[in-house]
């Protein structure tokens, strides 16, 4: 009976396939769509939203006060939906639609002649609008990040200002000169999937923006403790799954280069567990939960820049880089200069994104990338890598400078003191957890 | 009558509870609360922060008895929540002046 019943389940299921295959392939999809490569990259573009909502948002959240958890959640809820929106309206087009020196074009506005069978010459076997979505979700993602330097005090209208305008004066710039065909790109510079773009931009905004809104009240002497790291770790864990997605999919195609990445992406994050734990074990006795999760971010971050040019054991360097390098960002740096980034945006994703970026110069491989590094003898690779990372570093920094102050000119950034103490969620948005 | 109170270990617990029951408790009032005494806090470190965490988790357990079984639930409570390590806790004995049974409305000892 079972046997039966399994046979017909199958046979069902067959003729449902052969339903479903025989108008697609009557209809003969535009030439140039591989079939492969766009399944893949709708699986990617998932991943990487999954990354901001919930990955991000559970990570910063477990890390904050009990009665700012709320608030920095919607920090990155808020930023998910708005960049969204401003992306399909004018973030995309002026980021790839045209490779003009400083911006793109006005010619996408609001997606404006994307049919179903356009392509974009950066990904020509996927359907553009697929395109358009998976970079959506890196521009997002990218504000979200810079929120975990500023939690605890920024004004939430404030925040949603200086989003919206970093949105459009920082990263879309930046997309466009390294990805969209611009100056730095065509000097040469590797960027698989965000070291400069993505993480150096955001955590020297997020330097700046620690700088600029000042420390929280009680920095160095009230408790500051994470309320809930389980939901750090919950949040790691999907954002490390999200990260294949996030630096496969730069591949922009269902092959070997886009398994290549993700094999170096899981490497690095592992590396920088281990070496990060290992650290903190040898110099503060005990291996801290946190440590464990701030490794692997940091070698996630870290390996994004050379995920698609470097061979797996170069990956496994990059993450002990990662581990040592942000560990030391955070612990003595963060304390030897006394600046209040509250979730070490800069001492993870800044330090990791310019060291990855440094790294894909040194060990970027034929083999993977089509590109050679110092490693294989060229080094002026390493020099055109630090020329993106100054770029970046400049633009971010001067951009996120100049935006705070003029969104402090019609609203203050921080919340006041009361509220402060009293806490965002409640005073922010008039909720909090029990 | 009289109020025990006790600060306890949170592992400890079930064992209180276990040897209450034994000496004829069956009821009693628990609560989560946070506190030291010589037992002062310990430090937690986060990414190279380090926080002094004063106050430390603690079971705060109420029973009402009559005169008689003060003593005896006193031990008994000393006993299963002993460890001989700092921090196991104390007990407190206070008078009741009324004691009121809502259900019935009945008092005093008949009341516990």
């Amino acid at each position: 009976m079972r046997g039966a019943s399994l046979t017909r389940a199958a046979a069902v299921g067959a003729a449902f396939v052969l339903i479903a295959a025989a108008p697609a392939a009557a209809q003969q999809p535009a030439a140039k769509i591989d079939a492969a490569d766009t399944a893949w990259m709708i699986v990617a573009t998932a991943l990487v939203l999954m990354m901001s909502i919930p990955g991000l948002a559970l990570f910063y959240a477990g890390m904050v006060r009990k009665k700012n958890v709320l608030a920095t959640m919607a920090q990155t809820f808020a930023v998910t939906a708005l960049g969204s929106v401003l992306w399909m309206v004018i973030g995309y087009s002026l980021t790839f639609a045209g490779d003009g020196p400083v911006l793109g074009t006005l010619r996408r506005v609001a997606l404006y002649g994307m049919g179903m069978d356009s392509v974009s010459t950066l990904a020509p076997t996927i359907p553009e609008a697929l395109f358009m979505l998976y970079q959506m979700m890196f521009a997002v993602i990218t504000v979200a990040l810079v929120a975990g330097s500023v939690a605890d005090r920024m004004r939430f209208s404030a925040f949603l200002w200086f989003s919206a305008l970093w949105f459009l004066v920082v990263y879309v710039p930046i997309a466009h000169w390294v990805w969209g065909g611009a100056f730095l790109g065509k000097a040469g510079v590797l960027d698989f999937a965000g070291g400069t773009v993505v993480h150096l931009n955001a955590g020297v905004a997020g330097l700046v923006g620690a700088l600029v809104l000042g420390a929280r009240r009680g920095y160095g002497t009230d408790n500051f403790a994470p309320h809930d790291l389980s939901l750090a770790v919950i949040g790691t864990g999907l954002l490390w799954v999200g990260w294949f997605g996030f630096n496969g999919g730069s591949a922009f195609a269902a092959g070997s280069r886009a398994v290549f990445a993700i094999l170096s992406t899981h490497l690095a994050a592992s590396a920088g567990a281990v070496t990060w734990m290992a650290l903190e074990w040898w110099t503060r006795g005990k291996p801290s939960v946190l440590g464990m999760i701030s490794g692997a971010v940091a070698g996630l971050g870290t390996i994004t820049p050379a995920s698609g040019f470097v061979l797996p054991w170069h990956a496994l360097i990059i993450g002990i880089a990662a581990g040592l390098v942000c560990f030391w960002s955070c612990t003595w740096l963060k304390l030897r200069f006394g600046y209040d980034d509250s979730l070490d945006v800069f001492g993870v994703h800044g330090m990791g994104g310019a060291t990855g970026t440094l790294l894909a110069g040194v060990f970027a491989a034929r083999a993977i990338g089509n590109v050679s590094g110092l490693t294989e003898g060229h080094a002026m690779q390493v020099l055109v890598q630090l020329y993106g990372i100054a770029v970046t570093l400049a633009w971010s920094g001067i951009g996120t400078f100049v935006l705070l102050k003029a969104v402090s000119a019609f609203v203050p950034l921080r919340v006041d003191r009361q509220a402060e103490v009293e806490g965002l969620d409640v005073t922010q948005h008039g909720e909090a957890l029990q | 009558m009289k109020l025990v109170t006790a600060i306890i270990k949170p592992f400890k617990l079930d064992d209180v509870r276990d040897a209450l029951l034994g000496v004829g408790v069956h009821g009693m009032t628990v609560t989560e609360v946070k506190g030291y005494g010589r037992q002062k806090g310990h430090t937690e470190i986060y990414r190279g922060a380090e926080y002094a965490v004063n106050f430390l988790p603690k079971i705060r357990i109420e029973i009402a008895v009559t005169e008689q079984d003060a003593d005896r639930v006193v031990e008994a409570i000393g006993a299963a929540a002993k460890t001989g390590q700092i921090g196991d806790g104390k007990i407190f004995v206070t008078p009741i002046e009324q004691a009121v049974r809502i259900r019935t409305g009945e008092t005093d000892s008949d009341a516990l």
